[in-house]
């Protein structure tokens, strides 16, 4: 079993596709894409089976060098972090396909082939356990995400694609500074296991943390290095935004759980405060800005913000309840808000317009189409019975073992994100269709059906059924927390709860009397 | 194992007509209404099972485990939750019959059998959860069918509103239950009930420093602060006082969902959320207090509010949230047995005058105001004694199930302290006022002469036998539930806790007298208001214009949510886009850009390329290394 390269197939094998992309003939370079996408999914597919839930060691490891000197390995790996991460990747990619089918008309094979050689780089960093390799990858996947954005955007693509690329770039640079301090000071090499296991002085911590903070934040976003999300989200077309907001944004959070976390627990620690209030700013904040928008894109795009701040919450609370949480809402957010943008975009086919005053009383002409933005909208605003309400819930347990007042604040992100989404809704599926557009408003086509059912049936199977994920987390967040040589943390009430270091440093969370007489 | 059936019929009714909802259309009920029979059957079953001292417990699966949080899904029967698995079957197998007429020919026939059978099992799975978490969960989920159902006619905008509205109110108050929840969870590492009701006396004593986090002293008792938010979810589901605004604009729903959401079932499960928790509420005396004079407020609040009110379904939404007041206050003050008894009279009593509203809003195709009926007395006869029957019940009228349970309740409020008896007094007042417009709505709707529309007033007709014979059940019902001895039964639940339902003695009938009277009088007030002299009301309408306005205008709530938070909100949302995000936060992104743009501009306009400039250049640095060099 260990022995089939199951990793490298993955990685690579979208690659072949984006290659045959331009051997077909410009037509069949759809179907090429479809296949290949699909045929990575089921490739990815046994891991859930062969994934072995009770250990915390990367598992169907690949391991041959590289470059010997400095020594970079091309080394793959995979835990219960990065486990649901490829497996969403590898999910959504066929539908990204097929919502492109007809939206794109011009240059379509090097469309289809940049579609694949993105998945290539974002499953490739998932699982590089090598951080040369890592890195690779890392910035290979701006290049497709870049000509996306610039070659089929909307009519303000130059200015978005520019100050995508720019700004990730400006941050990656700091990582690969980054990345360099660690290999000099971490025993020359770039084993990104045995770098974890290192350890480095108080100084050294704060600094690396600021260099990868530059680099994650920008890509998660965090508030306030946000704003080039709505320009991306809003000018790239339909895939470039479920990739974007699927599984780009994941990459942030995924560097925080995988570098951040188990190479600088001090420093993390240190930070934790100022981490958990950008958090809890962004979860308002984003909401706050998606009640102003006009623009269902742009809306979707300010609630990925106030979405990926409850991920950032989950991590820094450092917790099981907060990480498994987290790494859930990072899988729920790519399953939710990607069926979010490839409804706007089935939509957009149609009117040819993203404004609201545009799209409106969706629910008499196209009912289907309701039933199932409907069903997106309600696991965005985290209904239970939907997959996003268990992150949402698991995120904000953990945050109340570390600050109850905290969890008040971020708490409050949830009705506003009622808010949001119902007005949404209110005015798009409900009321009655602007007469201008009436005519085009036919109901889903059985491609377009096709593309949305399997995430409606994800939406429900993770809300109901998260335990099987979740028992696949739990070896490796529990290691991760272990992993963390700073003071324990609270992984279980009940009362006398926050041990006192963490204690001490979460001024902010309440006391109760006994621990107060503790003291 | 058979008893997990009792919701799961339901939920396949709801797949079955959901997904095949294209294919089966108009013979929804078919699936739909033996479904519900069949759970209304085992549901009786259940409860014979728990009278004879059994408890039915059936684990279903594990929802979800992370470190020592554990939640399982499954369904559990006691006395309290037998009731209400009764309760919920009966009225919702009524209202499907009665929707089979109702929504005759309607487009979204299969839609809205599919999303009742859903609404029924979400409240199911609600009553019989034996942990905080499942309660919470099937109550959003039943917050979610309620929102699904009040839109159900979804091009009319003011349906859509309030079904927004509805959602909203309702997640502000679920706010507070999960923060409720993780406090429970927190303080007892646990949320199953029977493990928090264990350890329940261990926290008691305990106390919180609420202003910590800022550096002052504020001692608060945690069961307290776990009480009061949990309570929070109640008040917006029950529609209590200051979340009560959802439930009036609710009515934009088709009336079936009135009588089964709106009123008999949905809007209960805050009262039954505190009765649940009864070893929790008893340990806080502060909370009860606060629950008992919220209760009340509401009570009295929705009462002067239905007095003025001329949509037909208003009054009877503002009736429901008074009475609803009247439960929460006697769980406030202990006594719990008698809130639900209350609850169930006065679903079966409620849901019964919501379906007469139908009956009449069908026979006038869609007219719901009452300056616009009158005299429907004669042509709607079943409906009429219905409707009369669940007036008298609603009013206290004797030997009607509303009487005993009202006396049961304003008996017990009494024996519970100084406080109980300042809201007994109250409670007795808005029993009169009570009387007042439930007799109002009779006398306006079916008396006197017809002032419908001449268009509609010839073919005026009882409705078909699908909708009077669930009215008629009911209104047996209404009279027969007052003989069965259900406080009683319930008794066991609350076991010695807070004030005993049963005071024998003057004081008990000095109060049954007394709530008899007020009844009667406010029934003969609106009979020498609205029969004898129908000029009357509007007269003392002008003459008393300033309180007239303000029951009309609903105490001017919504206007005031509106300008305090619903405005400055948005508007809030929009300046900070504007002015922050955009002017602010961008703006310094795409500064720094443009920085770098003319830094860039500025460098190359020393590579002109041209030999003279760069002579120039050498020149002027000469000169000014020359100047710095000899002045200093």
């Amino acid at each position: 079993m260990t022995s089939f390269p199951w990793l490298t197939l993955i990685v690579f094998f979208p690659l072949i596709g984006a290659v045959l992309c331009f051997l077909v003939k410009a037509e069949s370079s759809r179907w090429v894409a479809l296949g290949f996408t699909i045929g990575t999914f089921l490739l990815s597919l046994p891991l859930w089976w062969l994934f072995d839930p009770s250990t915390a060691t990367m598992q169907f490891v690949e391991r041959a060098s590289w470059i010997s000197s400095p020594p970079v390995n091309y080394s793959l790996g995979m835990d219960g972090i990065s486990f649901p991460l490829v497996l969403m990747t590898t999910f959504l990619m066929p539908f990204c396909v097929t919502v492109s089918w007809t939206a794109i008309e011009k240059r379509v094979p090097l469309f289809m082939s940049m579609l694949l050689v993105m998945e290539t780089a974002m499953v490739g960093v998932f699982v590089a356990l090598d951080f040369v390799l890592f890195y690779v990858f890392w910035e290979a996947m701006l290049i497709p995400m870049y000509l996306l954005i610039g070659v089929w955007g909307g009519p303000n693509r130059l200015y978005a694609a520019i100050k995508f690329f720019l700004y990730t770039l400006a941050g990656s640079l700091l990582l690969l500074v980054a990345i360099l301090a660690l290999y000099f000071q971490g025993g020359h090499t770039f084993d990104i296991l045995e770098l974890s296991r290192g350890t480095y002085g108080a100084s050294l911590q704060m600094w690396l943390f600021l260099a990868f903070f530059a680099a994650f934040a920008v890509k998660v976003p965090m508030f306030p290095f946000h704003t080039w999300l709505p320009d991306a989200h809003v000018e790239a077309p339909t895939a470039g935004s479920v990739i974007l907001a699927s599984v780009l944004l994941k990459m942030g959070t995924y560097g925080f759980l995988r570098f951040t976390l188990p190479m600088l627990p001090d420093a993390t620690v240190t930070f934790t405060k100022p981490m958990i209030a950008l958090s809890i700013i962004a979860i308002i904040y984003g909401a706050y800005m998606a009640l102003a928008q006009t623009d269902i894109k742009k809306l979707i795009a300010y609630s990925s913000v106030s979405h990926m701040g409850f991920v950032t919450l989950g991590i820094f609370v450092l917790n099981i309840q907060g990480i498994e949480g987290a790494v859930m809402q990072m899988v729920n957010h790519g399953i939710t808000t990607g069926g979010l943008f490839l409804c706007v975009g089935i939509i957009y086919e149609r009117t040819h317009s993203r404004q609201i005053q545009d799209n409106t009383g969706l629910a008499g002409p196209m009912p289907r189409y309701a039933i199932f933005l409907m069903i997106f909208a309600l696991s965005s605003l985290g209904l239970p019975g939907t997959n996003s309400f268990v992150g949402e819930f698991l995120v904000l347990a953990g945050t109340f073992l570390w600050s109850q007042f905290a969890t008040a604040f971020a708490a409050l992100g949830v009705i506003l994100a009622a808010a949001y989404m119902l007005w949404l809704m209110q005015r798009v599926v409900f009321g009655t269709p602007a007469p201008a557009h009436r005519a085009h408003l036919l109901d889903l086509n059985a491609r377009e059906t096709a593309t949305l059912v399997p995430l409606i049936v994800l939406v429900f199977v993770l809300g109901i059924f998260p335990n099987p994920l979740l028992t696949r987390m739990h070896a490796s967040v529990t290691n991760l927390l272990n992993g963390q040589k700073a003071p324990a943390f609270a992984t279980t009430p009940p009362l006398p709860p926050l041990p006192k270091a963490a204690a001490a440093m979460a001024a902010i969370s309440p006391s109760s009397s006994e621990q107060a007489a503790a003291r | 194992m058979i008893y997990a059936l009792i919701p799961f019929l339901p939920l396949f009714s709801f797949l079955i007509v959901g997904i095949g909802e294209q294919w089966i259309k108009d013979r929804a009920h078919l699936v739909a209404v033996p479904a519900m029979v069949g759970s209304f059957v085992l549901s009786l079953l259940a409860l014979h099972d728990v009278a004879t001292g059994q408890t039915v417990n059936v684990p279903l699966y594990t929802w979800l485990t992370s470190g020592n949080l554990d939640i399982h899904i499954g369904v559990s029967i006691d006395r309290l939750t037998a009731v209400m698995l009764i309760l919920v079957t009966t009225v919702s197998t009524l209202v499907h019959i009665y929707t089979i007429g109702y929504m005759h020919g309607e487009p979204g026939y299969a839609r809205f059998f599919a999303y009742i059978a859903l609404f029924t099992f979400s409240m199911l799975m609600l009553v019989m959860a034996d942990n905080l978490l499942q309660l919470f969960v099937f109550w959003e989920a039943v917050g979610l069918c309620s929102y699904l159902l009040i839109g159900h006619w979804y091009d009319r905008a003011s349906a859509c509103a309030a079904a927004t509205k509805a959602f909203l109110v309702n997640r502000v108050g679920d706010f507070g239950f999960i923060l409720g929840l993780f406090l429970v969870w927190y303080s007892f590492g646990s949320l199953d009930y029977a493990t928090v009701f264990a350890q329940a006396g261990t926290l008691a004593s305990k106390t919180t420093n609420l202003l910590g986090p800022i550096g002052g002293t504020w001692d608060v008792s945690v069961m307290t602060m776990i009480c009061l938010l949990l309570f929070t979810g109640a008040v917006g589901k029950s529609a209590q006082v200051p979340l009560h605004v959802w439930l009036p604009d609710a009515m934009e729903g088709p009336t079936p969902i009135s009588a089964l959401i709106h009123a008999a079932t949905m809007v209960t499960a805050g009262v039954f959320m505190v009765a649940r928790l009864a070893p929790l509420y008893n340990l806080s005396p502060t909370a009860m207090t606060v629950v008992a004079l919220v209760g009340a407020l509401t009570m009295m609040l929705g009462a002067t509010i239905a007095l003025t009110q001329t949509d037909i379904k208003r009054v009877v939404a503002y009736s429901t949230m008074s009475q609803l007041g009247y439960m929460v206050m006697a769980c406030g003050l202990g006594a719990y047995s008698a809130g639900m008894y209350h609850l169930l009279t006065h679903g079966a009593f409620k849901a019964l005058l919501f379906l007469g509203c139908g009956s009449v809003i069908i026979a006038l195709h869609h007219e719901q105001d009452m300056r616009h009926m009158g005299g429907l007395k004669d042509k709607l006869p079943v409906t009429y004694w219905t409707f009369l029957v669940g007036s008298l019940a609603l009013a206290g009228f004797p030997l009607t199930a509303g009487f005993f349970s009202k006396d049961d309740l304003l008996v017990s409020s009494w024996s519970a302290g100084p406080l109980g008896q300042v809201l007994t007094i109250c409670g007795l007042l808005t029993a009169g006022l009570t009387a007042f417009y439930s007799f109002r709505l009779v006398f306006v709707t079916f008396w006197g002469k017809s002032r419908v529309d001449p268009h509609h007033a010839s073919h005026v007709h009882e409705p078909s036998t699908t909708m009077t014979a669930p009215l008629m059940v009911l209104a047996v019902l209404s009279v027969v539930a007052g003989y069965l001895g259900i406080p009683a039964f319930l008794e066991p639940v609350f076991h010695g806790e807070g004030a005993a339902a049963h005071h024998e003695g003057s004081a008990a009938y000095s109060i049954m007298a007394l709530a008899t009277l007020m009844g009667l009088t406010g029934i003969g007030a609106a009979y020498y208001l609205y029969v004898l002299n129908p000029g009357l009301p509007d007269r003392l309408a002008q003459q008393w214009r300033a309180a007239y306005e303000l029951s009309l205008h609903k105490w001017y709530i919504d206007e005031a949510y509106d300008r305090s938070l619903v405005r400055p909100t948005l508007s809030a949302a929009q300046g900070l886009w504007k002015h922050v995000d955009v002017a602010i936060i961008d703006g310094a992104v795409n500064g720094v850009a443009r920085a770098i743009a003319w830094g860039g501009w500025f460098i190359r306009l020393t590579q002109s390329g041209q030999t003279q400039h760069y002579a120039l250049g050498m020149t002027l640095g000469a000169v000014v290394i020359l100047t710095v060099y000899l002045l200093l």
